[in-house]
């Protein structure tokens, strides 16, 4: 049993506070993901977890023991940093070891913690190598590696699969994933990547500028976005977002056109439809002028301009569609349900 | 040719020609030091000066180690030894330790110590040696191995260099050493000081030629011929009235003199290949 508890957590350099009160529960075996923007502060919450960064206000509880003041040893935690922090003159073996060496422990019992975790990352055959001689993703193993054998409370990911290149990211991703669900270890990762998040997380918070924006799984995320901030960083691509004012049973669009809703907001408005939800129709109300087509095989992004304006508006059509079947302007319907209504000065979800 | 520009023959003759001059230039003064050492005195004074090594080799050599002038040469090696070897691991522990707390404490007057240290740069030896003296006398330190090695055994330089080695150690690993739970000095210990190692290799090089070869100090404070460093013994080998210079005898101390640092460097230099290439510990 191991859960993790922020109340309230705040940090400032000088008078400078770049994060706000932060308040989250994390269950037992729960992996949360923190995702925002370089910038935001999520890298500095996750260091405050660890202990590498002093707490300014409010408290981090690590399975209800409040850790403040503790030291990162004492509070049960293990690392994996960006740049992996292996120690260069170490085997990938004494890597490994060294916790275990500190906290120390018989050399069997190491041998055999070590042996256990290398079989789980197929590092068995590398033991001796030193990690100058290991790929990105045999080096980013190790780490975790590292992390696996102290048999921590909590796992904490600091942006790990950023130095590796696109694919080898995508079969560590769900090795990490698989690996967590495995060992049942809670984990707090943080990333930039939306698409890490979506996959990874049990439950995601999105942060922005030391603020919480929202905080909850990926499908709420993704289908309730509770501000625009979140619903244009979560998505690929973005949220189509387009201002109008809303008012009987619909939002007028900038260009004129009328999209009906199920919206009971009126005033300026912005309203939110994924690429993905727009629904080709003749006579629909939406008209994109497409101006370029990006053929992704199993979709086909169709880019351009909510006609008569210079608003940028993104399409997704399913399969694939050539360039010239596709006409100068194409027109969509927007599902009711499909609809993101934003305030237009907060940001602030709109509901229906 | 594997060269990266394809030379013609004559192009590398022609190099290699320069090159072979210029060794024979910096060389003959040492071979003619050579020949000196193995020759006798009535040989070597009668011109011209022998060219070639004559017989008295081992018979000079043996002289010099074991009856010398003032003192046997090879106490006055084991005393160069003793200072060098003082000199350049007292500066090499010192410096990694004071640079380990620049760079990886935050304490009140850092910058302070910083600049002190710093600022010693600009007071070698030579412009401090009274007041140096003086301490060091107060404290009944002339005539002994640590009124010899003590006041060399500060360095700034060593300090910075060991400072810009830590600074490009990324911050990670400290950190990573934190969660393992790794106290500061287990941190540097176990992680830092192996890291260190080509530098505290290149740096121990310098550091022994510059304690070897420290000639001013030494002069000053030892005035018990048995507390002679080499360096300055070769001097005190010229008589000062009319008797004769022995020269064979000086000659073979002098090359004696330049053995050590010349094995220091051959050797370490091995250490230093082996530093940059190894792959096991």
């Amino acid at each position: 049993m191991s859960t993790v508890t922020l109340n309230d957590v705040r940090k400032s350099y000088g008078r400078d506070e770049i994060i706000h009160g932060v308040d989250i529960d994390i269950a037992d075996k729960e992996f949360i993901v923190v995702v925002g923007p370089s910038g935001c502060g999520k890298s500095t919450l996750l260091r405050m977890i660890a202990g590498l960064e002093t707490i300014s206000d409010g408290t981090i509880s690590i399975d209800g023991r409040i850790v403040n003041d503790l030291e990162p040893m004492e509070r049960n935690i293990a690392m994996v940093f960006q740049n992996y922090a292996l120690y260069p003159h170490m085997s990938v073996f004494d890597n490994m070891a060294y916790s275990l060496k500190i906290a120390k422990m018989s050399k069997a019992e190491i041998r055999e913690r070590v042996e256990k975790a290398a079989t789980l990352l197929q590092l068995s055959d590398y033991l001796k190598r030193k990690p100058r001689e290991l790929s990105g993703g045999q080096r980013q193993r190790v780490a975790m590696g590292r992390a696996i054998v102290r048999k921590p409370a909590v796992f904490l990911f600091d942006e790990p699969l950023s130095n590796l290149d696109a694919k080898l990211r995508v079969q560590m991703r769900l090795e990490i994933r698989k690996l967590q669900r495995e060992l049942g270890v809670t984990s707090v990762y943080v990333t930039h990547d939306q698409v890490e998040a979506m996959t990874l997380g049990d439950r995601l918070m999105v942060l922005n500028g030391g603020h919480v924006e929202q905080f909850g799984t990926p499908i709420e995320l993704y289908e309730r976005p509770a501000s625009r901030f979140v619903a244009d960083f979560i998505g690929s691509p973005s949220m189509n977002m387009l201002s109008g004012t809303a008012g009987s049973g619909g939002v007028t669009l900038e260009n004129g056109a009328f999209i009906a809703s199920e919206t009971r907001a009126t005033g300026p408005v912005q309203l939110g439809i994924r690429p993905e939800h727009l629904v080709l129709n003749e006579g629909g109300p939406l008209v994109l002028e497409a101006s370029m087509v990006e053929q992704l095989g199993s979709n086909t992004l169709v880019h351009g301009f909510l006609s008569g304006t210079r608003k940028a508006l993104v399409a997704s059509l399913q399969g694939v569609h050539s360039e010239d079947s596709i006409g100068p302007a194409l027109q969509f319907d927007v599902p009711p349900a499909a609809q993101h209504i934003f305030d237009s000065d907060s940001g602030k979800r709109l509901d229906a | 040719m594997s060269g990266m520009v394809e030379k013609t023959g004559k192009a590398t003759w022609l190099i290699h020609l320069g090159l072979i001059i210029g060794i024979g230039i910096v060389c003959f003064p040492i071979y003619l030091a050579f020949v000196a050492s193995s020759v006798s005195q009535a040989e070597l004074v009668r011109p011209p000066m022998p060219l070639l090594p004559g017989d008295q080799l081992i018979e000079n050599y043996t002289r010099a180690l074991f009856s010398g002038i003032n003192a046997p040469v090879w106490r006055m090696l084991m005393n160069s030894m003793i200072m060098a070897l003082g000199i350049a691991i007292g500066k090499i522990i010192i410096s990694l330790m004071s640079a380990f707390a620049i760079v990886y404490f935050r304490f009140p007057m850092r910058g302070l110590f910083f600049w002190l240290i710093f600022m010693t740069l600009m007071l070698p030896v030579e412009v401090r040696i009274v007041p140096t003296y003086v301490v060091v006398a107060d404290f009944g330190m002339l005539n002994s191995y640590s009124g010899l090695i003590l006041p060399l055994v500060a360095s700034a330089t060593a300090t910075f260099l060991f400072r810009q080695f830590y600074m490009t150690v990324p911050d990670e690993l400290a950190e990573a050493a934190r969660v393992d739970g790794a106290s500061p000095m287990r941190f540097f210990i176990d992680i830092l000081l192996p890291m260190s190692r080509t530098n505290i290799a290149a740096l121990f090089v310098i550091l022994f030629i510059y304690g070897w070869n420290q000639y001013l100090w030494p002069l000053l404070m030892t005035t018990d011929p048995d507390m002679n460093t080499i360096v300055m013994g070769i001097k005190q080998m010229f008589p000062s009235g009319d008797d004769l210079t022995d020269w064979p005898l000086i000659m073979a101390t002098a090359l004696l003199a330049m053995l050590p640092p010349v094995l220091v460097v051959v050797f370490m230099q091995k250490l230093f290949i082996k530093g940059l290439v190894e792959t096991e510990k």
